[in-house]
């Protein structure tokens, strides 16, 4: 049961960065794949309906994780407390960017907010990687299960690491790349003309950086964190997850080639499944590993919630998960197919 | 460490009330919007679709800011409460983890299709997706103060060998005596602050002799619901809601009415000053035995006074939870009053033609948000020294390594952003409305107030 929660927290927060590492990504390349006004309208189109829904997934895995593993809650949300505030603070200034923008046809306005827009996508796309970073080095987590991270300290991932260190600042850079990628793709598949050809470009170049980085990434794990290895010595299936990963990396240069936008679009979400999935694997049963002593860390054993509030909790979640299934569908449905700014939408607000 | 207490509790105060502007309103104009586009769908009046599609842009602007100011929330369980979240998350994860998967999703899905899918996918689908957004907006509020119930009065808990709670029964939750007395207490409160902002702008058009048309609509329909939930603000609902306080919380009850000794025959206090020297209320003006009465409907009845109760089990700040909950009362009392007598004046036809009246309506608009506020901090300030009440005592439920400069840091960085986003939302809010229902065509992704 807890190794179930487990796995069905995970599953919520991948799918959380698939669907809103798309719009950040989209944030990152705004800038520079749409020139004019209207070109921005119609990318900020592509994103508008569907962004507040894709950030739910992150309020729900957080509840999730609340509900099952508390420990594990209570003790990595008060250690990475500066990092998560500097979210919360950028996730706030991008939600409100965004109607802001809109709302006055003031030039000076509208670039202004462009750029919180697309700073604060860009920076989160670091955090986001970061984080994936720290999650897998290890916090100091001390015998009591509590611990409180400085932002840096010597950049080294030893026994007392910051938030950052050379390897969370190169997963951060990873995070980046793989969502303007990401975010590339989406855009090159919901729009047409120059918007298109610039996010296809964006798209096209940003794959080596991203195949550069996950090499790196990858070559880096074992000094960081070599115990990672023993789920795959033990169980070799969870190699799958590893090719998948690298397959979709594969998938994503071939069909950028042939300018398959769907199809790369479809590529880069399972590159990021399949990474966030064998690094799920290789954390497993580790939910925070302590860099302290390995007895501090939290597992899916010492930090679930008790069985039977697991139990009730997976009625509920089925019952809710398919519900959620159904409404995503049905708006992605409904809001499917290119955007095409409507006449009245060209001059002006 | 103390003083880290001190800023973890200012700084999840101060952004959990800024939050609650917001929701208090999208959750009140929810019903009055299902009203609106019924009546818009049953008549195919074109003019009912204009005041509806007013109105959910009003909602969407708020909705979005009580979406960005209501993540910090849940995150702040965890950052600033770390041990309460360890010590209740096998009761509260629970009621959190369904409230982002229940209700959340429910609303941002539907949201969009609201704002971006009436022409596209027509008058039933736009309907149905506003009687969703209803649903999911009511189901959150369900779900949080189930979860405040919870800490107001647990329940449905044991405590195991690691001195954490797990829970014990889901309906258990769901069937809490707080939750069913205080939930629609604060939908009442909600749906005041939807119709009196309804009405304040109607009045504000009438006045200023702009969208003369939907003023009347607005006033009419704001008001007719106004009073309709200030009655039941203070009957049943907030009756039942008091009643209780005394039942499982009775020295909050003697704090709140400012009863310091046993009283027969106690009376309410109408205004007064608490003096926490001699435990008197200074300057008094008393109306006698109605307290008794209230509480246990007997005029002679004993009302237990705060001194019988250990004084480390005191609400830790009496004169500001007596003044929250006396404010509280008063703008209750008043808002019946206003709205009686201008539902008497629009029965009589003379209401629109009332500037008086007009006045009061349009300038009444910040006291719902006023009342709720200071509701809320009878409700959490009576909890006190409690977080979990009868369980765990506040100060032992904040993070052990976040220091008081970490603390304080982030605090006054919320205050700043908090600032500019008020300001923001007035703005967009007042420029909304000068434009006026009949400038909205059909709202635009990208174009429309989003």
């Amino acid at each position: 049961m807890e190794t179930l929660w487990f796995a069905i927290v995970a599953l919520m927060l991948a799918i959380y960065v698939v669907l809103d590492g798309f719009d950040f990504g989209t944030g990152i390349v705004y800038l520079f794949v749409a020139r004019t006004d209207a070109e921005r309208r119609t990318v900020l189109q592509a994103i508008e309906p569907v962004w507040d829904g894709n950030e739910v997934w992150l309020i729900a895995g957080g509840g999730l994780l609340f509900m099952a593993f508390p420990r594990v809650y209570a003790a990595g949300f008060s250690g990475f407390y500066l990092a998560l505030m500097l979210v919360l603070w950028l996730l706030i200034l991008r939600g409100i960017s965004l109607p802001l923008r809109s709302h006055l046809a003031n030039p000076l306005w509208r670039t202004f907010w462009d750029w919180v827009f697309a700073g604060a996508s860009l920076l989160l796309a670091i955090v986001l990687g970061a984080a994936l970073g720290n999650l897998i080095r290890g916090v100091p987590l001390n015998a009591e299960g509590y611990f409180f991270a400085a932002l840096w300290t010597d950049f080294l991932p030893g026994p007392a690491p910051g938030i950052l260190d050379w390897y969370t600042v190169l997963m951060g850079l990873e995070g980046a790349a793989l969502l303007t990628v990401h975010g590339a793709n989406y855009l090159a598949m919901k729009t047409e003309g120059p918007v298109r050809d610039r996010a296809r470009c964006v798209a096209a170049l940003g794959q080596w950086t991203v195949a550069a980085l996950t090499l790196a990434s990858l070559l880096a794990l074992p000094l960081v964190q070599p115990g990672l290895r023993s789920n795959y010595d033990a169980h070799p299936i969870g190699y799958g997850l590893l090719l998948l990963a690298l397959g979709s990396l594969a998938g994503l240069f071939y069909w950028r080639r042939k300018q398959r936008d769907g199809a790369s679009f479809l590529a880069s979400s399972l590159l990021i499944l399949g990474l966030l999935g064998s690094t799920a694997w290789g954390l497993y049963p580790n939910l925070l590993i302590s860099t302290v002593h390995p007895t501090h860390s939290l597992t899916v054993s010492n930090a679930a919630a008790s069985h039977e509030g697991l139990q009730w909790a997976l009625g509920w979640f089925l019952a809710g998960f398919s519900l959620v299934l159904a409404y995503s569908v049905y708006v992605y449905r409904c809001f499917r197919g290119k955007i095409v700014l409507s006449e009245d939408e060209r001059p002006g607000a | 460490m103390a003083s880290a207490l001190l800023y973890d509790r200012l700084q999840f105060a101060f952004t959990a009330t800024f939050h609650y502007l917001f929701p208090q309103l999208t959750m009140g104009l929810a019903l009055l919007i299902v009203y609106l586009k019924s009546r818009a769908l049953w008549t195919g009046d074109d003019h009912y679709r204009r005041v509806a599609r007013f109105w959910i842009k009003i909602f969407a602007i708020s909705f979005a800011f009580g979406v960005v100011t209501g993540i910090p929330l849940e995150f702040q369980f965890g950052t600033n409460w770390a041990r309460f979240s360890n010590y209740a998350g096998g009761v509260i994860g629970q009621t959190l983890g369904m409230e982002g998967l229940f209700a959340f999703f429910l609303e941002s899905s539907f949201l969009g299709i609201l704002l971006f899918g009436e022409e596209k996918l027509g008058p039933r689908v736009h309907w149905v997706a506003s009687v969703m957004l209803f649903l999911g907006s009511w189901l959150s509020g369900w779900l949080i103060i189930a979860t405040n119930a919870w800490m107001q009065h647990p329940v449905a808990y044991r405590v195991a060998e690691d001195g954490t709670l797990h829970v014990t029964s889901l309906s258990g939750l769901f069937t809490n005596d707080w939750l069913l007395r205080q939930y629609p207490h604060n939908m009442a409160a909600s749906v005041a602050t939807g119709a009196f902002v309804m009405a304040a702008v109607g009045a504000y058009y009438r006045l200023s002799g702009i969208h003369d048309l939907y003023a009347r609509t607005f006033l009419r329909t704001g008001l007719v619901a106004a009073a309709l939930a200030s009655f039941l603000l203070l009957f049943p609902t907030g009756h039942e809601a008091g009643k209780q306080v005394f039942t499982y919380q009775p020295a909050t009850g003697a704090a709140f009415e400012g009863v310091f000794h046993n009283e027969k025959g106690a009376g309410m206090v109408l205004v007064g000053q608490p003096n926490m020297e001699t435990l008197t209320i200074d300057n008094a003006i008393t109306v006698p035995w109605v307290l008794s009465i209230l509480v246990y409907q007997r005029a002679k009845a004993e009302v237990r006074g705060l001194d019988t109760f250990p004084r480390d089990t005191w609400p830790d700040n009496v004169p500001l939870l007596y003044y929250a909950y006396h404010i509280m009362i008063g703008l209750g009392t008043i808002f019946v009053a206003v709205t009686g007598v201008a539902l008497l004046w629009l029965w009589r036809g003379k209401l629109f033609d009332c500037p008086w009246l007009l006045w009061v309506l349009m300038l009444s608009a910040p006291l719902p948000y006023i009342a709720t506020t200071a509701g809320w901090m009878t409700a959490e300030l009576g909890r006190q020294p409690w977080l979990v009440y009868g369980l765990l005592r506040t100060a032992e439920g904040a993070s052990p390594l976040v220091s008081s400069g970490n603390a304080l840091f982030t605090l006054i960085g919320f205050m700043g952003l908090y600032t500019l986003l008020g300001l923001l939302f007035l703005f967009l809010i007042f420029d909304t409305i000068n434009k006026g229902p009949a400038a909205s065509p059909q709202p635009r992704p990208a174009a429309g107030d989003r």
